[in-house]
């Protein structure tokens, strides 16, 4: 039997006590929302929080909903609401792209997205497609909030910039003329972990990328975010041979290990096939050319 | 701590560990081992409950977090001896082998039909993804969830 190491139990009533009650219990606390990364990290004795605050009962951190310019996204909405939600898909397909693949619809039903950047798996999807689409962070404390990027969210393997004492509120993504995204991911069975994984967004302006978004899941320690080849993308105009050359460069720029998923040249060039089409795709879209 | 769960429409109350799964919960109330308890590891599927009328791994949700919330196991699903439409479909296509997964198959195929009497073989396909047959019988469970919604669509226009 898999059972968690003994632990106390809070059911948050606000976003200021859960903040309150981190703020008191230290680094021995830990916020559950969805549970569905966190308890069996906690079963196999990889998290031991001593002190766990639960948050399911904090509607007000669950929404989608457009604002100032962007979209903004409660840290507790679940992976059916992403999935689900015509705001998104309108806006921002890749969370659709994403969703559709993420886990089974059973898991869906409970996974949050703050739970999902918190865990900060780089085999993890959400991290990647917030990264391509340059997503922020708001991380509150006892004295206010923090606008983190999402560049600065992830400070390494299952670590983020979210201290003791703070939670991770709200996804804020800018909306801007001319952009759309796609997710795309290779996985050997239905609800496993990617094999690898690339987001991307692209954002065109008179037959030129302006703007570019590209990070990768699972081929590294972290989520990869592919900033050399947004450089080569911004300022051409989008072609097929230029999303070759960036999927090279994702090709080169990940560092994936060897494992039961495959060996290291097979996640490489996954990485860039993968760039590739979810380059190809996110174009298409913002041209309204999707076949 | 103390817990009271609404389970099958009945309160459970009871002292427990705030480490204890809701799995266990389930299965620790009398007359309620229904519920499989499978890989542990929110794969398998075969813990499939209803939380609030959706689907849910009890493996991976400690009891405590369902304090107030109404949870449905596979034992409600017969009433007075009257099987449900997808048990009745089950039955009726061979869509078991060695059961092991049914449970959390019937809970899972229950909540799809709630909210979409009418699925496509690829819409059942996916509300069951998050289930493991390890006999492979998956051609017969996606033959039960579609008789099911037949005779519930016949048994609509018969009243």
């Amino acid at each position: 039997m898999q059972t968690p190491a003994a632990f106390e139990y809070e059911r948050a009533t606000s976003v200021e006590g859960a903040i309150a009650s981190l703020r008191e219990h230290g680094s021995g606390a830990r916020i559950i929302a969805g549970g569905h990364s966190l308890l069996p990290m906690m079963k196999l004795r990889l998290a031991n929080p001593e002190h766990l605050i639960d948050i399911n009962d904090l509607a007000e951190l669950s929404y989608i909903r457009e604002e100032g310019g962007e979209i903004r996204i409660g840290a507790l909405t679940r992976h059916k609401d992403l999935l689900s939600s015509e705001l998104l898909a309108e806006h921002l397909p890749v969370f659709r792209d994403a969703e559709n693949v993420i886990a089974d619809p059973v898991v869906r039903n409970r996974g949050t997205i703050g739970g999902s950047l918190c865990q900060a798996d780089a085999a993890e999807d959400l991290s990647a497609v917030c990264t391509a689409v340059k997503a922020k962070t708001v991380i509150r404390g006892a004295d206010g909030e923090r606008v983190v990027g999402m560049e600065d969210f992830h400070v390494g393997p299952f670590m983020t910039a979210v201290g003791d004492g703070e939670l991770l509120t709200e996804v804020r993504i800018p909306l801007r003329q001319g952009g759309s995204s796609a997710h795309e991911k290779v996985e050997r069975r239905a609800g496993d972990w990617a094999i690898a994984a690339a987001s991307a967004a692209v954002w065109i302006d008179g037959g030129t990328i302006v703007q570019a978004g590209i990070a990768l899941s699972a081929v590294g320690l972290t989520t990869i975010h592919l900033s050399r080849a947004e450089e080569l993308l911004r300022g051409k105009g989008p072609s097929e041979d230029l999303f070759e050359q960036a999927g090279q460069i994702a090709s080169e720029d990940c560092s994936p290990t060897a494992d039961g998923r495959g060996p290291v040249d097979y996640k490489r060039h996954l990485a860039g096939v993968l760039t590739t089409r979810a380059l190809r795709r996110a174009t298409a879209r913002a041209l309204h050319q999707e076949v | 701590m103390n817990v009271s769960i609404t389970v099958n429409g009945e309160q459970v109350s009871r002292e427990i560990e705030p480490r204890q799964l809701l799995i266990h919960f389930i299965r620790e109330t009398p007359g309620l081992t229904g519920t499989h308890w499978g890989c542990d590891t929110s794969n398998c599927g075969a813990c499939v409950v209803q939380m609030d009328g959706e689907p849910v791994k009890s493996c991976t949700i400690l009891a405590a977090m369902c304090e107030g919330h109404e949870i449905r196991t596979v034992e409600s699903l017969e009433v007075d001896g009257q099987l449900d439409p997808i048990q009745m479909g089950f039955h009726e296509t061979h869509a078991l082998q060695c059961g092991f997964c049914t449970p959390g198959m019937l809970m899972t195929a229950r909540a799809l039909l709630d909210e979409n009497p009418n699925p496509t073989e690829q819409e059942i396909r996916t509300a069951i993804s998050g289930g493991i047959c390890r006999c492979t019988g998956y051609k017969n469970i996606v033959a039960a969830v579609q008789w099911a919604a037949e005779h519930e669509a016949t048994a609509k226009q018969g009243v």
